[in-house]
């Protein structure tokens, strides 16, 4: 069946069942491989995406859902880390292995989207669906904070 | 013996360096080398190639799992070589015993690779140097290296790297002592904070990991594996599998022979055309299971008969004094018994590979922490030469020891034999966390005698566990091996005059494996724990009590041990209580021990413990809700972990520790009931996340010159037992058994 909806910008079409979840269609299907599997219950944040600007877990979302919807994943979210989220991920060196990364710079940009100045306490709330695994919270909660004060106009990149 | 050879750009990793390109390789001499064979033949593990562009690359032969590898090794030869680090590329090499170990396991990389990885740097400037005094036709003394440039003293004139580096490929490596190493002041970037070299890669999503390798015309396969270990298919009904929308076919694995080692599990894989098609057609397969020989394994069960082991005399492992005549003689003792479970390790990804098994040739692209051990597993699952394993590593999306172990991989590779088409297997988390090389569990028995003032006369501790080496040999290894036992066991820092350390037998009914600090954790967990009961008892303060058993300045005296020290000479990296002193005198003082305020059920805990010849302390804050919900406000932890190389990326790996140590310590747990796991996902083996982990971490580093020890590995242990006294202080209950878990604290 073909499925027709907004990704990253462009006009995307495919075809395939429509019970897919949208991780597998983004990595399997169209090749876009910085959205991460990690668990495939919603348990752990790796596949975050944005629909409609809500961060999203793809590994339960099924395809068919995301019809005529606008889909952003980490490739979307800036192609040369202007994102205020990316900027503050670099500057405070969040990664280690990396490979929750992108869930949770999606899950962060979703978050400042709707929270200009989130509290610690919005960070866990909105984040601790994120599994880390490697434990670079504390990175992440401090890069949090910078990429508000970097979208603010305030922070130094 | 120089260490430092120029290679030929042809050499097996020749299609990376152009002609022109400077080539150098250096290799570790290995571990007695020297006197073990008269002919060792020219192994590197260390590549660098200057390019006539002027790039700079460095072959990385160990793997990148978060721990900061592909930084903080080429940083060394960037240092010694003056050159700019953006000029810097790092290449994955290929797995080939040609390197030497490429293990990536056991804390070791900037320790083992620390000199050599200079000497190559260091032999590159010089040589460069060399080819500008000739083209100047001046004395190579007169010049000297800035920023990847050569630079004639009294004229003032430069000449970029790129354009010496043809040049200094035809002269003659220079002999080690003619390549003298920067004095530490001159350190250009070691010891200062460099980002992840592959940082901006993974902030857009662009790092390639296991997961997202690719090779066209590639199928997708899920295997559904035997519940047991050593289960056997009986019967396989696949017809609603194969009615699954992109599913192809099923294909059988043959079980393995014992013992397991990395060979494939078995069971049956489904074969589709795209990963959630094979989890789906996976989930339609109708198997009946003969569940062999571990069918009636109970991990509850399992619990008591190790207690009960533990309870009884064992190998003696390491003896001091006589301590049978002073525990006669002191009439009374204190006991104890402490029990860790069997963990998962859960990296972030997966289990995952893609195999393209060709003409006799099979190719890999994989997450590995070691690539040599998926040569040998494939060649031996495909009887083919191990030359003809070309295995490329990815970036690990965490590997905490499991991506050392690739089962996977030989499943790839078996199911692309058969079906003659590139294939990826997926691993899922369930698959992942059901089908570990779990961290052993273990069950000690700690017993004291004490003297009125509670300093202990008598110690003795047993622990049993089954041992790693009962995954390569399921028949005879039951005791702990000599380098398990000495990690925080054998090497028990205490300053007790009678001692005596042993260790029980224990068989195997799951694949037992290394997992970030592997016995470090349930025999720092005892040790730390019952000094802290015992300091309870004797009313003494836990601080003033561990300093008082790690006791007078020294070095240990193991030599009647099988003391193994991480494989470290035990001349360079004593046990040097003097250091473990001090880290814990220190980290009193960062956390002011004993003057911040402990409210209601809030508490403080301190441990202290050496591990892969680093030293580290830790107190940790807990607070205690009226509903028994722990909250750990702050953790302080001092390292000594020798020369740093980076010190952002040391700290983040003592800060993930910490993390690490969290999940252990509160919902770390894996039991079996007639065989098989029980848990599955972050829903029943749950980890650390965001709103759960400590308020605040704080980690210094000890300023030291001492050689480079651990960094991955050795913050795990002393959180632990901090985090379980701290629980004490704060409550009054003790914890005996890991995890914390539902315990009743209040
Ligand atoms: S893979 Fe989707 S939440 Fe874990
Ligand atoms: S950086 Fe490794 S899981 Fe988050």
């Amino acid at each position: 069946m073909a499925i027709t909806f907004t990704l990253n910008g462009g006009r995307q079409t495919v075809n395939v069942n429509p019970q897919t979840p949208l991780l597998w269609v983004l990595r399997d299907t169209l090749g876009l491989t910085g959205t991460k599997f990690g668990c495939g219950m919603a348990l752990c944040g790796a596949c975050t995406v944005q629909i409609n600007g809500n961060a999203v877990r793809s590994c339960v979302t099924q395809v068919s859902s995301v019809a005529g919807k606008t889909v952003t994943t980490i490739e979307g979210l800036s192609a040369d880390l202007s994102h205020p989220v990316q900027r503050a991920w670099m500057a405070e060196d969040v990664p280690q292995c990396g490979y929750c990364q992108s869930g949770q710079i999606m899950a962060a940009a979703s978050l400042l989207a709707k929270t200009a100045k989130p509290t610690d306490a919005d960070i866990s709330e909105a984040l601790r669906g994120n599994i880390c695994r490697c434990g670079t919270y504390a990175q992440i909660r401090r890069a949090v904070h910078r990429a508000a004060e970097i979208k603010a106009g305030g922070g130094k990149a | 013996m120089n260490r430092i050879e120029r290679v030929s750009r042809r050499g097996f990793l020749g299609s990376v360096f152009s002609a022109g390109a400077l080539v150098l390789a250096g290799r570790v001499l290995q571990l007695h080398a020297e006197t073990s064979s008269k002919s060792v033949t020219f192994q590197p593990n260390v590549y660098l190639g200057i390019e006539p562009t002027g790039k700079v690359i460095i072959v990385a032969h160990r793997s990148e799992m978060g721990t900061g590898n592909r930084t903080s090794l080429p940083m060394l030869v960037a240092d010694e070589l003056d050159a700019d680090w953006k000029m810097v590329t790092v290449e994955q090499a290929i797995g080939d015993p040609r390197y030497g170990s490429q293990n990536t396991d056991g804390s070791h990389s900037v320790r083992e690779f620390f000199d050599v990885l200079r000497e190559a740097g260091a032999s590159g400037r010089v040589m460069l140097i060399q080819a500008a005094a000739q083209r100047w036709k001046v004395a190579p003394t007169e010049c000297e290296t800035a920023l990847h440039t050569v630079v004639h003293r009294p004229s003032g004139r430069r000449l970029a790297y790129g354009e010496l580096a043809a040049a200094a490929s035809k002269l003659p490596v220079p002999k080690k002592e003619d390549a003298p190493l920067k004095a530490r002041s001159a350190w250009r970037y070691v010891g200062k904070d460099m980002h992840l070299y592959d940082l901006a890669d993974i902030c857009t999503g662009k790092a390639i990991y296991g997961m997202d390798a690719h090779i066209d015309g590639m199928v997708y396969a899920s295997v559904e594996h035997p519940p047991v270990l050593g289960g056997k298919v009986k019967s396989c009904d696949d017809k609603e599998a194969l009615k699954v929308a992109g599913v192809h076919q099923t294909i059988p694995i043959d079980p393995f022979k014992p013992p397991p080692a990395f060979q494939p599990l078995g069971g049956v894989a489904v074969i589709a055309d795209n990963t959630w098609s094979a989890f789906q057609g996976r989930k339609k397969l109708n198997i009946v299971w003969d569940s062999g020989p571990n069918a009636e394994y109970d991990s509850t069960q399992y619990k008591d008969e190790l207690r009960s082991t533990a309870r009884k005399s064992g190998h003696v492992i390491r003896n001091e004094g006589n301590v049978d005549e002073a525990f006669a003689k002191a009439g009374q003792a204190i006991e104890a018994e402490y029990y860790v479970p069997l963990l998962a390790h859960a990296p972030m990804e997966p289990e995952v590979a893609v195999a393209d098994v060709r003409d006799g040739k099979v190719t890999i692209w994989t997450c590995t922490q070691n690539p040599q051990a998926v040569q040998a597993i494939v060649s031996a699952q495909l009887s083919i030469p191990k030359e003809n394993v070309i295995c490329h590593v990815t970036l690990l999306g965490g590997g905490f020891g499991r991506k050392s172990k690739p089962d996977y991989v030989a499943e790839a590779a078996v199911l692309s034999k058969k079906l003659g088409r590139p294939v990826k297997v997926v691993w899922s988390r369930e698959d992942d966390i059901k089908f570990g090389y779990f961290n052993a569990v273990a069950a000690m028995y700690m017993k004291a005698a004490v003297s009125e003032k509670g300093r202990p006369e008598a110690w003795l501790q047993r622990s049993v566990f089954p041992p790693i080496p009962s995954t390569f040999d399921d028949v005879n290894a039951v005791y702990g091996d000599a380098g398990h036992l000495g990690q925080g066991w054998t090497d028990v820092p205490f300053d007790i005059s009678n001692l005596r350390v042993e260790n029980g037998p224990a068989r195997s009914h799951v694949r037992i494996g290394w997992l970030r600090s592997v016995a470090n954790i349930y025999h720092g967990f005892a040790v730390q724990s019952f000094a802290d009961e015992l300091a309870h008892r004797a009313g003494r303060d836990p601080l003033e009590y561990l300093l008082e058993l790690i006791g007078r300045d020294r070095v240990l005296d193991l030599k009647n041990t099988s003391y193994t020290n991480y494989g470290a000479s035990y001349d360079v990296y004593p046990v040097d209580t003097a250091r473990l002193r001090r880290v814990t005198q220190m980290v009193a003082e960062k956390a002011q021990w004993g003057k911040r305020k402990s409210g209601h059920r809030t508490g403080f805990g301190i441990a202290a413990h050496r591990s892969f010849l680093t030293y580290v302390a830790t107190i940790v804050e807990v607070e205690v809700t009226d509903q028994g919900q722990v909250h750990i406000p702050r953790v302080d932890t001092v390292v000594d972990a020798g020369t740093i190389v980076n010190p952002d990326l040391t700290r983040a790996q003592f800060e993930g520790a910490v993390v690490f140590g969290t999940s252990v310590a509160r919902t770390g747990e894996i039991t079996a009931t007639k065989g098989a796991i029980n848990q599955s996902n972050f829903n029943n083996y749950p980890v650390a996340r965001i709103n759960e982990v400590p308020r605040q971490t704080n980690v210094y580093l000890v300023d030291s010159t001492a050689p480079p020890a651990g960094v991955g590995e050795p913050g795990v242990p002393p959180f632990i037992a901090a985090f379980c006294n701290a629980i004490f202080a704060a409550t009054g209950t003790r914890i005996r058994d890991l995890p914390v878990g539902k315990q009743k604290l209040v």
